[in-house]
């Protein structure tokens, strides 16, 4: 399994394109990373690849996800999962709610599968036994932790990280890319990351590409 | 409004309309309709006055701040207003309280504090003919703050799914039926429904309430959708779910506290509709509100008092609900309390 973007670029209408045409190759449990200083454009990569491109933006060059072109696919139909500086769980539904949202749905019929599936994901995440907490009242690691366990749950093929560590604490930054890496290393899905933390894509470890305004 | 609290001769000039609207003489027609486009004119002169004043208002703030005005404290008039508006609500509050009081009443002679003997005649006997009116209203507004709030949730969905912004003509199209003259514009609605032969039905009076109740849960439910975090939605979707998914199982319920408000507001602006009900209704269709403003002028306060707290009761009892409902379904969110999205 790989994501590959092959000479990637987006424009907003008739202006010129935010950066010039980028390619990367990321292959299964690999983390790559997109660097580049703020308002450059990585936020709008991420969702040009995962699907969230506002009405006049477009995007040229192929993404591909393990040979499957993605340009042109609803959102819904990528299997390619987001994760954000915040955790952005559902204020409306319990943590265990939340990590159930996106269960595939072979598992999802089948209560006691599915009851069983998110404790198992509560565990890993040291969150066992909070299935019923609203999610406001969980510490910002915690919050992190069930995020994740919430896109992994939904059985992505690839993931997509914004800037995800930008707003932790530094002991808990640490932890948290350990914790985040980790399990897309053992997963087994390639990952691409953008940040302006040299710190973070030294720790992922995959290849790295710098995003630079066009002059 | 006009026709309870303004001089009954000389009319206003919406009160003439509406009389020389619906005078059986056609000839008055043409007075009518030459005074439905002076009240164009009248709204469109209001418009500016208020545009260039509230111009001139903004650029003197300027230049006052550009030349390093600081520091007026605007406390005292703060403090003014807001004793202007409690005074006023307590007004209204005591207004209401002596109408309620009145419907009970059965002698209550002038010096008297409080009447002198009680009755619930006014409640229970039939001859007031109240029986028709609450219901009649409660299902008209039901049915149009519903309908409004339907097509509000339609349309901002719409916007979702297309990933763009408001057209400026849209917006405008939004606050239309709130800007033209009333009686002309629904003569005019109520002219090409008997065509169809629609006119006198309740159905009519929905639709024509609609068009007004529909702005106001546009306008209540806009921001709150708008001010939805995007992510949730992308997250969302990432997860796999469809658009009708992230409908009904994302969004909506998120925004529950303002959904009620909207639909409150909706029923209360609805209650409200003196003029959609006269006219599309063809008089025939009887309202707390049209009663109302028919017994505005009667000598029997009871009765009034009656029909008064009835129409007070209905949008009370919206608000209510708009308040208990979200409080009881997210007792145990914390971020959705209050302002969740600001």
């Amino acid at each position: 399994m790989s994501l590959q973007l092959e000479n990637v670029s987006v424009r907003f209408e008739a202006t010129p394109p935010l950066f010039p045409p980028l390619s990367i190759q990321i292959r299964a449990g690999e983390v790559g990373t997109v660097m580049g200083p703020s308002g450059v454009g990585k936020s709008t990569l991420l969702d040009a690849v995962g699907g969230h491109l506002g009405h006049g933006s477009s995007c040229s060059g192929k993404i591909s996800l393990d040979g499957r072109v993605l340009n042109g696919l609803p959102p819904e139909q990528r299997r390619v999962g987001l994760m954000f500086q915040d955790a952005v769980l559902f204020p409306h539904l319990s943590v265990g709610d939340n990590l159930a949202f996106g269960l595939a749905p072979s598992i999802k019929g089948r209560t006691a599968r599915a009851a069983a599936a998110v404790a198992l994901a509560l565990d890993q995440a040291g969150l066992a036994g909070m299935a019923n907490r609203d999610p406001a009242t969980l510490s910002g690691g915690q919050r992190a932790r069930a995020a994740l366990m919430r896109t992994l749950l939904a059985q992505p093929q690839a993931l997509l990280l914004d800037e995800p560590f930008s707003k932790l604490d530094s002991n808990l930054r640490a932890e948290m890319r350990e914790f985040t890496f980790s399990h897309i290393r053992n997963v087994g899905i390639p990952a691409l990351m953008v940040t302006h933390d040299p710190e973070d894509a030294q720790a992922a470890g995959g290849p790295i590409v710098t995003l630079e305004v066009p002059q | 409004m006009a026709l309870i609290l303004g001089p009954s001769n000389p009319p206003t000039l919406a009160v003439l309309l509406t009389r020389l609207f619906s005078n059986p003489d056609l000839a008055m027609l043409l007075p009518a309709s030459a005074g439905g486009l002076l009240q164009l004119l009248l709204v469109i002169l209001a418009f500016a006055l208020l545009w260039t004043s509230e111009r001139l208002i903004a650029g003197i703030g300027r230049i006052w701040l550009r030349r390093g005005g600081r520091g007026l404290s605007a406390e005292p008039g703060l403090m003014a207003a807001t004793a202007a508006t409690f005074g006023l609500m307590l007004l209204g509050a005591l207004a209401m309280a002596s109408l309620l009081l009145w419907s009970f009443a059965w002698r209550w002679s002038w010096p008297l504090l409080l009447p002198e003997s009680w009755s619930m005649r006014a409640w229970t006997s039939p001859t007031t003919g109240w029986a028709n009116a609450p219901g009649n209203t409660t299902s008209i507004a039901l049915c149009s703050a519903g309908l409004s709030l339907l097509l509000a949730i339609a349309w901002l969905e719409g916007e979702d799914r297309a990933r763009r912004g408001r057209a400026r003509w849209a917006e405008a199209l939004i606050y239309l039926p709130l800007m033209v003259p009333q009686v002309s514009f629904l003569f005019g609605m109520n002219v090409l429904l008997l065509q169809f032969g629609a006119s006198g039905d309740i159905w009519a009076v929905i639709w024509a309430q609609s068009l007004f109740v529909f702005p106001y849960v546009m306008i209540a439910l806009s921001d709150p959708w708008r001010a939805m975090d995007p992510r949730l939605d992308r997250t969302a979707a990432s997860l796999g779910a469809r658009p009708w998914r992230r409908l009904i199982a994302v969004k909506l319920p998120m925004l529950l506290a303002p959904l009620c408000t909207a639909a409150a507001i909706g029923v209360a602006v609805s209650v409200a509709q003196y003029l959609p009900t006269l006219f599309l209704g063809s008089g025939r269709v009887t309202t707390l509100t049209t009663e109302a403003v028919t017994l505005a002028s009667s000598s029997d306060r009871r009765v009034t008092g009656v029909y008064a707290s009835l129409q007070a009761a209905l949008p009370f009892l919206a608000y209510l609900a708009a308040f208990i409902i979200p409080a009881f379904a997210h007792r145990n969110r914390r971020s959705l309390k209050g302002h969740a999205f600001q």
